[in-house]
């Protein structure tokens, strides 16, 4: 019911990657919801509920037959407005035949899906997700699909970065975060994280990208947008450089992109992109870049995905046990506040469809 | 699909005639209330002779202020579920569904046109209210008898202008091809009214050739062609007899009379119900919205939750062996 969903639905979520859909069904379930995604002829994507109006079969395990999808049980085709436009043996069609067409529009290298009332779906609202747009900045994700824990865990993780000193030790964790102040400042639907630490010894992996000896000024300004994404915009220059000020020309500058999405309450779908601006031709960066973050449990988010996990098994054992708050904490209590006001706005609009699930 | 019906306690908070025959009805529900989507209804649980008997009416939306309006127009020949709705004062207790959707309305597309026929009105009224908030193009006809059966016409008027024309049947009748080809290529149709308006709706949106998955339509299986009479089914192979009265269907009469029979959606859709007819005294009012135009006029079946005879008697056949 709507009193314990932790994620609204009246918002944008990323499906899949626009390389994923193609004139082929792919199934996933966002928000508890199971859809299923299909490019039409004329190359626009599609979100159909993944249950045939008949007896539930999954479509996506049917085939797509032109810009229609056929059911695999009996027959019965939807076209993308999800209208049923054929039943096996009978010369007419049970107009009230249909399943769910969902809004979806593509933007950014990312297919995004509204699951809530397909009136309130506005394009306007889609996430500002540009650095993933292949252009300006550089750099190739992936998906962490069906990742094990409640996707407000994600967002709490990239909200405060202290982590890094612990869970990333070798690469970009360091004691100078523990020890500079940051800012924490909010509009109504973002919050921003903004720490500089000046005068610092680069950490292994910033030093390995700036490529000059000496110290430097680091940045991480950190922007959620609600609900579920986080751009982090990260780097350093060399000290002196006044970067901080502005000119970042001597530095190297990079972003770490998250658009989630909620599988189920406690697991989520985490788009992520590390993307730069630096050296944006070089294909081996780019590789050692993805290398960096996934790599057979060695990356920064594989130590950070055996981190979520674990904290949601712990979660589930003790349901009752409160979170405690720290200072560090205050990006991702913006960030959930935000969400939270979210889901007052959920309920006061709840229509029947949903309502009802 | 079959619906799971889950009945919670209303309150008939407010009654409001529009014309001599079609009241609106308010009826606040108990616990959470779910806002309707447009072309929702809601179940009422109706008393009818004593026995209790479910009804669904449209609902006339938005319903911005916790309750759930209906219009119900009272039929004085047919069943007797209008008669029960029309004995609700404000404050009787009433039990009721929550909303569902078997006429929902799909956005973007980039012209509508809405038709509605008599009581028919209550679903595209709201409907077209959605519509104007979302700033679509739309054109509604709505067609009546006379001009004293227009209800809610002034209200929608209010809102989308001109863009309401009224057809009360002593001054002019819809033009349905017509108005079919001003509609955009990607336009769709909602339909809304008695069967024999929906099925000329129907052949006009076939003979322009559009594709059949953008005419939206609900109709309600009280209307026919002829009025509703009482008669009598014969069924040989049983060796018996069941009288039909006015207010009763032949499904709920044959299942009375203890016949077995299969069904689910109950206002003539899936044709579960249907039954090999073997000869008619009179004339077979489909009601139905399963049988194609040919299949009617065959009348090798008909669907026993919502059609009937206009005459003395129906001699059908059953499954039984």
């Amino acid at each position: 019911m709507a009193d314990c969903r932790p994620f609204p639905l009246n918002a944008w979520y990323p499906a899949a990657w626009s390389h994923e859909i193609q004139r082929e069904l792919s199934a996933r379930t966002i928000c508890g919801k199971d859809v299923v995604l299909y490019r039409r002829t004329d190359g626009d994507p599609v979100a159909l509920e993944d249950a045939c109006w008949h007896r539930l079969l999954p479509l996506s395990l049917g085939r797509l037959v032109g810009d229609q999808v056929m059911c695999g049980y009996h027959g019965l085709v939807f076209n993308s407005a999800g209208r049923c436009t054929f039943m096996p043996a009978q010369k007419t069609i049970n107009p009230s035949a249909c399943v769910r067409a969902y809004p979806v529009v593509e933007r950014h290298r990312l297919i995004w899906i509204w699951p809530g009332d397909p009136a309130a779906a506005d394009p306007a609202v889609l996430p500002d997700f540009h650095w993933n747009d292949g252009a300006e900045w550089k750099g190739e994700g992936g998906t962490f699909y069906s990742l094990a824990c409640d996707y407000r865990l994600v967002i709490d993780n990239l909200m405060d970065l202290t982590h890094e000193t612990y869970v990333h030790s070798d690469s970009i964790g360091h004691d100078a975060i523990l020890d500079t102040p940051f800012e924490v400042t909010h509009t109504e639907n973002t919050a921003t994280m903004t720490r500089w630490m000046i005068d610092i010894d680069p950490p292994p992996f910033w030093a390995k990208q700036l490529g000059k000896p000496g110290r430097v000024d680091r940045w991480q300004i950190v922007n959620f947008q609600a609900p579920a994404v986080v751009v982090g915009d990260v780097g350093v220059a060399p000290t002196g450089t006044r970067a901080r000020e502005g000119d970042r020309s001597q530095g190297v500058n990079g972003a770490f992109l998250a658009a989630i999405a909620p599988e189920t309450e406690t697991s989520c779908h985490y788009f992520w992109n590390f993307v730069r601006t630096f050296k944006t031709d070089d294909e081996q960066l780019t590789r050692d870049l993805q290398r960096a973050h996934v790599n057979n449990g060695k990356g920064v988010y594989d130590q950070d995905h055996v981190v979520l996990e674990a904290q949601q098994r712990a979660i589930d054992k003790h349901p009752r046990q409160p979170f405690y708050n720290l200072n560090i904490d205050a990006g991702a209590l913006w960030a959930r506040r935000m969400i939270d006001r979210m889901l007052a706005r959920d309920q006061v609009r709840s229509a029947p469809g949903q309502a009802a699930e | 699909m079959p619906e799971l019906i889950e009945w919670r306690d209303g309150v008939v908070r407010a009654t409001r005639d529009l014309t001599h025959d079609i009241r609106t009805i308010e009826i606040a529900p108990s616990g959470e209330f779910a806002v309707p989507a447009p072309g929702s209804h809601i179940n009422v649980s109706v008393l009818i002779r004593e026995r209790p008997d479910v009804r669904s009416y449209s609902i006339v939306g938005p319903c911005t202020d916790g309750l759930y309006r209906i219009a119900v127009k009272l039929l004085k020949d047919t069943r007797g579920g209008s008669a029960y709705m029309w004995s609700l004062a404000p404050g009787a207790r009433v039990q009721i569904s929550g909303p569902a959707n078997y006429f929902e309305l799909g956005l973007g597309r980039p012209e509508y046109l809405l038709l509605a026929g008599g009581i028919g009105i209550t679903p595209i009224f709201t409907h077209a209210l959605a519509l104007a908030e979302a700033k679509a193009r739309l054109r509604v006809a709505y067609a009546c008898r006379s001009r004293h059966d227009l209800a809610l016409a002034e209200e929608l008027r209010e809102r989308i202008g001109d863009r309401l024309q009224t057809f009360p049947a002593e001054d002019a009748r819809v033009d349905l091809p017509a108005e079919v080809a001003k509609l955009d290529r990607q336009g769709e149709f909602y339909v809304c009214g008695p069967i024999a308006l929906l099925e000329a709706a129907k052949r006009a949106w076939r003979e322009s050739g559009r594709p059949m998955d953008k005419l939206r339509f609900e109709t309600f299986g009280s209307s026919g062609r002829y009025p509703t009479v009482p008669f009598t089914i014969e069924i040989p192979r049983l060796g018996i007899q069941v009288a039909v009265p006015a207010d009763q269907t032949m499904l709920e009469a044959l299942e009375e009379a203890g016949v077995g029979m299969i069904w689910d959606c109950r206002r003539g859709e899936c044709g579960l119900c249907a039954l090999p007819i073997l000869e008619v005294d009179g004339i077979v009012d489909h009601r139905d919205v399963f049988f194609s135009d040919a299949e009617k006029a065959g009348d090798a079946q008909l669907c026993t939750c919502v059609s009937r005879v206009y005459g003395n008697a129906i001699t059908v056949d059953t499954a039984d062996r």
